[in-house]
C-alpha cells in the first residue's frame, strides 16, 4: 500500500522503545508510566454504569452534553477561568484530540509552531500533521524548566504564529507562577502569537495555586486552554478532555470536530459530569498521595547524590542522570529491572535527566528506589 | 493540615511504614517524626497497630459476630460501668454504645459459632442490667477497615507510556 509521506517520515515515539524493552523483561517496577495509578472514582464509575443501563449510547452534541459544559465552565472558575458554556467551552476525546483539533484550527501550512522542550512527546508531531513546523524553545534546569522571554527570543519564537506551552509540564513536573507566566504574555502580544496552553495537570498542583496563563491581562482572547479528566479524576482510558477558548477558536476547532469525531464518548461524558459534581474530595486524596511520593522521591534521589530540583506539579520528578540518559535508562533496566524514560524522549532539553513517574504505590517506589540506590553503588 | 495529623493519616494507610519512609512523605526530619509518634502514643491518641486479617484465608476456624445487646438500668448504675464489665471479655473484640432500636452493638469474636454462643448466653445474657441479646454471626467479610477483601487487581498499566 502506499503510504503518505506524513505517516511515513514520522518517527517512532522514543517511549515505544523503552516500552519494548520493558516487557521483555521479568519483575519490573516501573516509574514509567504517565499515568494514574488510581482508578478512576468510584462514583464516577458509578454513574458510567448508570448511563449504560439506560441505554444512553447514542451521540451527544458535537461540542458534549450541555450540563457537561456547564458543569466544566463552573469547575474552571476555581482557576480565574470564565468561559460560557454555550460557545467557549468544546469537549473531545480526551485533551489529546483538543490540542490536534486547536492545531488543526490554527495552523497553516508553512506555519512555524513554537514548542516549548522537553514536553509531551505528541505536540511536535501534531503541529506537522496540521503542515506546519515544529520550533523548539528549550527552557533551562536553571529556571526550572520554566519558559522566560530570553529562551523564546533566543529560540526565534518571534517569527512563529503559535506557541504551545505545558504546565504543571510533563516531563519535568515543572509549575509556572504568575509572575512567570507573565513574562511568555508580554512575549505573546509583543508578537502577536496565539498561545497554546495544555492545562491537563492543572489539578496536580503541590505549591501555591495553579495559574492559567489565559487569566494574565489581553491573553483570553489568543489562548486556547486545553484541560480534561485523565490525570486529576484518573480517566485516562475514558478518553475525555475539553478546549476553553474564544468562541470564533472554539468554533473553528468544532467545525473539524463534527467531521473527524462528531461527538466525544457518550459513556465518559456521564462519568465527567457525575467527577464534577461529586469527586472533589477523591482528587484532594489522590492529591495528597502524590504529594507524599513527590517528596519522598525528591529526598531519596537528593540523597543519592543526583540532583534533582523541586518538581511541583503533575506526577513525575526529573533528576540528572549520572551519566548520558539513555544509556543509564537502559543499563538500570537491565541491572536493576527499573523501567524510567531517559529525558531525551521529550526533547533535546531532556537530554542528561530521566524521567521518574511516581503515580505507582508506596511499596514499588521504595523498591524502585531501593534497587536504584544499589545500582549507584554498585557503579 | 499539621504534621501530626498527617502522620495519623499515614499510619491509618500503613501502620508498619518505616519512620524513615514517613518522614521524607512528610518532608520532616525521622527524628522529629519519631517524637511527633511518641507524643501520640503518650497522649492515647495512638492506642494500638493491628494487622487487618481475612479469616476466610487463614487455616483456622474463626467466627464474628455482632451482638444487639439491650440494657435496662436503674437509678445508681450507668451505661459506662456496664460496658466496662462486657469490654473485659477477650471475645469481645469491639463495643459501641448506639442509637436506634438497641444500646450496645457488640463485635464477639472465637473459633466457632458454638463457641460465640455459649459465650453470649453464659456470660453476656446473664449480665442483670441486659435484657435482650440478638446475636447476627457474619457470614462474608466484603470490606473491613478501609480494605476491601477481593482478589487484588494486577495493574494494568502499560509499563511504559507517555
Amino acid at each position: 500500500m502506499k503510504l503518505s509521506d506524513r505517516a511515513t517520515s514520522t518517527p517512532p515515539s522514543g517511549i515505544r522503545r523503552f516500552f519494548e524493552l520493558a516487557e521483555e523483561m521479568d519483575d519490573v517496577i516501573s516509574l514509567g508510566v504517565g499515568e494514574p495509578d488510581f482508578s478512576t472514582p468510584w462514583k464516577a464509575r458509578s454513574a458510567a454504569i448508570h448511563s449504560l443501563e439506560r441505554g444512553r449510547t447514542s451521540y451527544t452534541t458535537n461540542r458534549g452534553m450541555f450540563d457537561l459544559r456547564a458543569a466544566i465552565a463552573e469547575h474552571v472558575t476555581r482557576y480565574d477561568l470564565d468561559y460560557g458554556a454555550e460557545a467557549e467551552i468544546l469537549v473531545t476525546t480526551g485533551a489529546s484530540e483538543a490540542v490536534d483539533l486547536a492545531l488543526r484550527a490554527i495552523v497553516d501550512p508553512g506555519d512555524a509552531v513554537a514548542i516549548q522542550s522537553p514536553a509531551y512527546i505528541s505536540y511536535g508531531p501534531g503541529v506537522r500533521f496540521a503542515g506546519g513546523d515544529p520550533l523548539p524553545v528549550s527552557t533551562r534546569p536553571e529556571n526550572d524548566f520554566v519558559l522566560t522571554y530570553d529562551d523564546l527570543e533566543r529560540a526565534g519564537a518571534a517569527e512563529a504564529e503559535a506557541l504551545m506551552i505545558c504546565y504543571p509540564n510533563n516531563p519535568t513536573g515543572a509549575t509556572a507562577t504568575a509572575s512567570e507566566l507573565a513574562e511568555i504574555a508580554v512575549f505573546a502580544r509583543e508578537h502577536d502569537l496565539t498561545v497554546l496552553s495544555d492545562e491537563i495537570y492543572a489539578g496536580l498542583t503541590y505549591e501555591g495555586e495553579h495559574t492559567s496563563i489565559a487569566t494574565l491581562p489581553d491573553m483570553r482572547e489568543r489562548t486556547v486552554v486545553f484541560n480534561g479528566f485523565s490525570k486529576a479524576y484518573a480517566m485516562t482510558g475514558l478518553r475525555l478532555g475539553y478546549a476553553l477558548g474564544p468562541s470564533e477558536a472554539i468554533d473553528a476547532m468544532n467545525r473539524i470536530h463534527q467531521y473527524t469525531m462528531l461527538s466525544a464518548p457518550t459513556t465518559a461524558q456521564y462519568a465527567a459530569l457525575e467527577a464534577l459534581q461529586s469527586c472533589d474530595d477523591d482528587v484532594a486524596e489522590m492529591r495528597t498521595q502524590y504529594d507524599r511520593r513527590r517528596r519522598f522521591v525528591i529526598s531519596r534521589f537528593r540523597d543519592m547524590g543526583l540532583d534533582c530540583f523541586e518538581a511541583t506539579g503533575a506526577f513525575y520528578a526529573f533528576p540528572e542522570a549520572p551519566y548520558d540518559d539513555e544509556q543509564f535508562a537502559e543499563d538500570l533496566l537491565h541491572d536493576q529491572g527499573v523501567a524510567l524514560v531517559p529525558g531525551r524522549v521529550f526533547g533535546e532539553e531532556g537530554y542528561g535527566h530521566l524521567r521518574v513517574s511516581y503515580a505507582t504505590g508506596m511499596a514499588e517506589l521504595k523498591e524502585a528506589l531501593n534497587r536504584i540506590e544499589t545500582f549507584l553503588e554498585n557503579r | 493540615m499539621d504534621t501530626k495529623r498527617e502522620l495519623v493519616d499515614l499510619l491509618l494507610e500503613d501502620a508498619r511504614e518505616d519512620t524513615e519512609t514517613m518522614a521524607r512523605q512528610l518532608g520532616r526530619s525521622q527524628a522529629e517524626v519519631e517524637e511527633l509518634l511518641d507524643e501520640l502514643e503518650a497522649e492515647g491518641s495512638i492506642l494500638g497497630y493491628q494487622a487487618v486479617v481475612d479469616w476466610g484465608k487463614v487455616d483456622e476456624d474463626h467466627v464474628t459476630a455482632e451482638v444487639e445487646l439491650n440494657l435496662e438500668l436503674d437509678r445508681d448504675t450507668k451505661y459506662t460501668q456496664v460496658a466496662e464489665r462486657i469490654a473485659k471479655f477477650d471475645e469481645v473484640t469491639a463495643l459501641h454504645l448506639v442509637s436506634g432500636d438497641y444500646d450496645f452493638d457488640v463485635t464477639v469474636e472465637a473459633e466457632s459459632m458454638r463457641a460465640v454462643s455459649m459465650f453470649v448466653s453464659e456470660q453476656i445474657a446473664p449480665i442483670p442490667e441486659v435484657t435482650q441479646t440478638v446475636t447476627h454471626f457474619v457470614m462474608k467479610t466484603y470490606k473491613n477497615r478501609g480494605i476491601e477483601f477481593t482478589d487484588r487487581d494486577d495493574d494494568d498499566r502499560l509499563s511504559v507510556s507517555p
